[in-house]
């Protein structure tokens, strides 16, 4: 081998090695499919198309900062100085640790190399994996495992997407929505959670989709919400497949308007292994849906099949284990829907309540669908088809599918917490100052007319001083910094203070 | 040295005959004066909550508020709140029970009423209380006016009478006159009706939202230490579950939770809201009390048994219904569980509760009241009162 093919064999492999540092460096190109081209497809448009996906957040060009995650560093590093507008890129790797979003605007998004997932690893000590409280989040393509609590929560986050993430093994819920309002959880694989694995709580506007979830004690459960849809999701091995209900005690009262429709409820026969008091717990393995105290429950749709308690069962609470009492909820499911389903074999292992409930009518066989305790002016179409109990005097419902009803996200989304700027002082100065400035007396701090008289129209005078105050008055203590009120809002509450007359 | 609280009394008096009390024509701090009525201003009204509800995360609105009072009702109440003349003796005013120095509480297990007797429950902070839905531990009220009818008239607690009561008012020197301020006219202005509602208009006045807490909350990521962040993280964790009944921005979702917490040593089971909603359920079951200056009311739970607050926390790690007494069948909450908190968890979250300590519109208890006697009665020292200090500035 001559000098020069060495130089050569070195110079392929330093660019080599250079080459994939390079690229090593370079945020993997991730081609967001929600908002590139959409397929127009080979047939003339038939003017039903539907148009746009399903989104829940803003949905502007994000121009704002990519901050890149690598093994070995914390994500949390990145969240906390991550901007409204931010991405940050988790790649393949093991993270172990609580990542909390109290901002809005941030995606949180793991890179997929070769199969390769970022793992969040909760290592059985940590308690959740996910936590924000922001408006517009995304967490997607995550694996998260081994958590004692949640491995998603949002408590009181609006616009989420919570999505591609796989689930095992966390705790208490998979993926958990509180109090928000215009959200999806859409392509989740879930399992082994001990109460549910994707669970709904005291929202609005919500649409679950596309998630296989199973060996959990619930699959999936919209609780306590309204307008919410549950479609396409494959849904088996839980304890209880799907549920709609009202838990009372809980500040949000009420739960109506839910479709759940074109799911595969298969199998859901698995040992209930939900925590004692839960209400969960309760829930009699084989149950393919449970509706208890909501109203306005459409099911449409599903293949509902081997749950060997029942495929529906529709609750009031008085007949439900484990509920608590709230004179402030409804405790029957009201005007709730059965339209089409496909319903084979469930039924053929169910519960005593349910033979004896069947005995009063005379039936035999497998029930399909089980109905106890209150429920009006509740539906069912082609009722013929299944076996059933406690829904012979049911109406006919006066439609027969959901087809016009796509989503039931907002038209836009849920607008940002933006302040109108004409407020800020004004809001600030009463909220804040007055706790030791009036306008003419001596309180902790001195008045209002001596700081006007000091100031004059020297706002931002006022505003550095707020931020970084220094004693002047023997008389008085020194004030404390007022430095966690940003820049805008100090000016703002220094012009609204030289302004006021009174 | 004992006569000297009669020769105050002399004093204040003579000084009352030379002097009529203005009622204030300002609002309190952080109340707007909208059409002769106050009305809160505060940032966490740039927020919405679902269903208006007034229960979420960091960025949530507040519950619907009760104002709309007028300065001077604002101010009669405050008088009146302070005053001993309310009770059966002179020898209670409201604040003997909720004395501002300990978060509107009064450091004791259980609060002393008419001549030494001990009552049934610990008195509730009044901070943020005009938020409030139901009052009372067990629920019982729906306003501040229902409420405050309870402690007044009750034989164990202020022991008046609504004869008595209005008697001595209108016996004083300065109430006439101050409730014809506070509510110009009317023909008959000093009422019982008027009395309460003064009472809940200088109660409404309570504001405590910006702690540290609230400063984190509302962008200022800065205003928590690193501990408290961790605890705050513990704090709402869907394993030790806080958050979920002691919900922001109140630190209270307002309903009634059943937890078990044990009675003091020879007392009997409280068997709580089952009594007002009639209702086995809710055997137990106690309104959810708000966390803002938790650091000042210990002794804590409706009967005082934790002296501390890290007891009281860690009594949800000990296992769910453990202190629930044999034979007694109760339906403990549902996020009541067995959550393994670590001690340094328990740690974590107890300096995160210190963060939610705002005194910052504390009222000023006034320097005399119109019945001449100490607007500072019954305010015993207790140990709470010796160790409390202000944790924040």
């Amino acid at each position: 081998m001559s000098k020069g093919n060495i130089f050569a064999v070195v110079l392929i492999v330093a660019a080599f090695f250079v080459g994939r540092h390079w690229f090593a460096d370079t945020p993997t190109v991730m081609t967001d499919s929600r908002s590139g081209a959409g397929y127009s497809g080979g047939a003339e448009s038939t003017g039903s198309a539907r148009s746009g996906l399903v989104r829940a957040i803003h949905t502007a060009p994000r121009t704002g900062t990519v901050h890149e995650v690598r093994e070995g560093e914390l994500i949390m590093d990145k969240v906390k100085v991550a901007e409204p507008g931010d991405t940050i890129l988790v790649y393949p790797g093991s993270y172990s640790e609580t990542v909390y979003i109290d901002k809005d605007n941030i995606r949180l998004s793991g890179v997929i190399e070769k199969g390769q997932r970022a793992v969040l690893d909760g290592k059985g000590h940590l308690n959740d994996a996910v936590l924000y409280s922001g408006n517009d989040i995304v967490v997607e393509n995550l694996l998260i495992t081994k958590y004692k609590g949640n491995a998603i929560m949002g408590q009181a986050g609006n616009n989420f997407e919570i999505r591609n993430n796989i689930i095992v093994d966390t705790g208490v819920y998979g993926i958990f929505p509180q109090l928000g309002k215009n959200g999806i959880v859409t392509h989740n694989v879930i399992s082994g959670i001990e109460d549910a694995a994707i669970y709904v709580g005291m929202s609005d506007n919500i649409h679950v989709a596309h998630n296989q979830v199973f060996e959990s004690v619930a699959g999936i459960e919209i609780e306590n919400s309204r307008h919410a849809i549950v479609e396409n999701n494959y849904v088996t091995n839980n304890t209880g497949g799907i549920l709609a209900f009202i838990t009372p005690g809980l500040p949000v009262k009420t739960t109506y308007d839910v479709i759940i429709r074109n799911n595969f409820i298969v199998g859901n026969n698995h040992p209930n292994f939900g925590a004692p008091g839960s209400t969960v717990a309760g829930i009699p393995p084989g149950t393919g849906i449970l509706i208890m105290a909501a109203d306005e429950v459409v099911v449409e749709g599903n293949i509902i099949s081997d749950n060997k308690t029942a495929g529906i069962i529709i609750t009031d609470h008085n007949n439900a284990p484990n509920t608590t009492i709230d004179p402030e909820s409804d405790p029957a499911p009201d005007k709730v829907a059965i339209l089409d389903n496909l319903m084979h074999n469930n039924g053929y292992d169910t519960i005593d309540e349910a033979k004896a409930l069947m005995l009063t009518e005379f039936k035999t066989g497998n029930p399909d669908i089980v109905r106890v305790g209150v429920s009006r002016d509740s539906c069912i179409i082609n009722r013929h088809q299944y076996v059933t109990v406690g829904v012979d005097n049911w109406a006919e419902c006066g439609f027969t599918h959901t087809g016009d009803i796509m989503t039931y996200l907002l038209d836009k989304p849920v607008e940002p917490r933006e302040i109108d700027p004409s407020e800020v002082g004004k809001v600030a100065y009463l909220g804040i100052c007055a706790g030791c400035h009036t306008y003419t007396g001596r309180m902790i701090g001195p008045p209002v007319q001596v700081i006007q008289a000091l100031y004059m129209d020297n706002a931002q005078g006022l505003a550095d001083y707020i931020a970084n105050p220094v004693k002047k008055r023997d008389d008085y203590p020194e004030m404390p910094p007022q430095d966690y009120l940003d820049a805008t809002t100090r000016l703002a509450v220094a012009e609204y203070m030289l302004s006021v007359s009174k | 040295m004992k006569y000297w609280p009669y020769l105050f009394m002399l004093f204040s008096l003579t000084l009352q005959a030379q002097d009529s009390v203005v009622l204030s024509e300002q609002c309190p701090p952080s109340f707007e004066l909208r059409s002769g009525q106050c009305y809160l201003v505060n940032r966490y009204q740039f927020y919405d909550s679902l269903q208006d509800r007034g229960v979420g995360g960091t960025q949530t609105g507040l519950p619907a508020f009760r104002d709309g009072f007028s300065p001077q009702q604002i101010d009669l109440g405050r008088y009146l709140f302070f005053d001993p003349l309310l009770s059966k003796d002179g020898s209670l005013s409201c604040a003997s029970c909720h004395q501002p120095a300990l978060g509107f509480a009064d450091g004791r297990a259980r609060s002393i009423g008419m001549d030494g007797q001990v009552v049934k429950r610990a008195a509730p902070s009044l901070w943020n209380v005009g938020f409030l839905k139901k009052l009372f531990w067990d629920a019982r009220a729906s306003t501040l006016e229902e409420q405050a009818l309870g402690p007044l008239f009750a034989a164990d607690e202020m022991a008046n009478t609504p004869q008595k009561l209005l008697a001595d008012l209108t016996g004083n020197a300065a109430y006439p006159d101050l409730f014809a301020q506070a509510y110009p006219g009317s023909d008959a202005p000093l009422t019982l009706p008027n009395v309460v509602h003064a009472l809940a208009a200088f109660q409404t006045s309570l504001i405590s939202l910006n702690s540290r807490y609230d400063r984190y909350a509302l962008g200022h990521h800065g205003a928590l230490n690193e501990q408290e962040i961790a605890g705050m993280n513990v704090y709402r964790s869907f394993v030790a579950r806080c958050a979920e009944c002691h919900t922001p921005p109140l630190f209270t979702n307002q309903q009634i939770a059943v937890i078990g917490t044990p009675e003091p040593e020879g007392m009997p089971l409280d068997i709580g809201a089952e009594a007002t909603f009639k209702a086995a359920k809710l055997k137990g079951g106690f309104k959810v009390p708000t966390l803002r200056n938790i650091v000042k009311t210990a002794p804590y739970m409706h009967s005082g048994r934790f002296d501390s607050l890290r007891d009281a926390v860690e009594f949800y790690t000990k296992g769910r219904g453990h202190a629930v007494p044999a034979g007694v069948d109760m339906q403990i909450h549902w996020h009541i569980w067995e959550p393994k908190l670590t001690e340094q968890e328990i740690d974590d979250i107890v300096t995160f509760l210190g963060a939610l300590t705002d005194e910052s519109l504390m009222p000023v208890i006034p320097a005399k009241v119109p019945s001449g006697l100490s607007p500072l009665t019954g305010f015993q020292p207790t140990l709470n009162q010796q160790q409390a200090e202000y944790t924040d500035e």
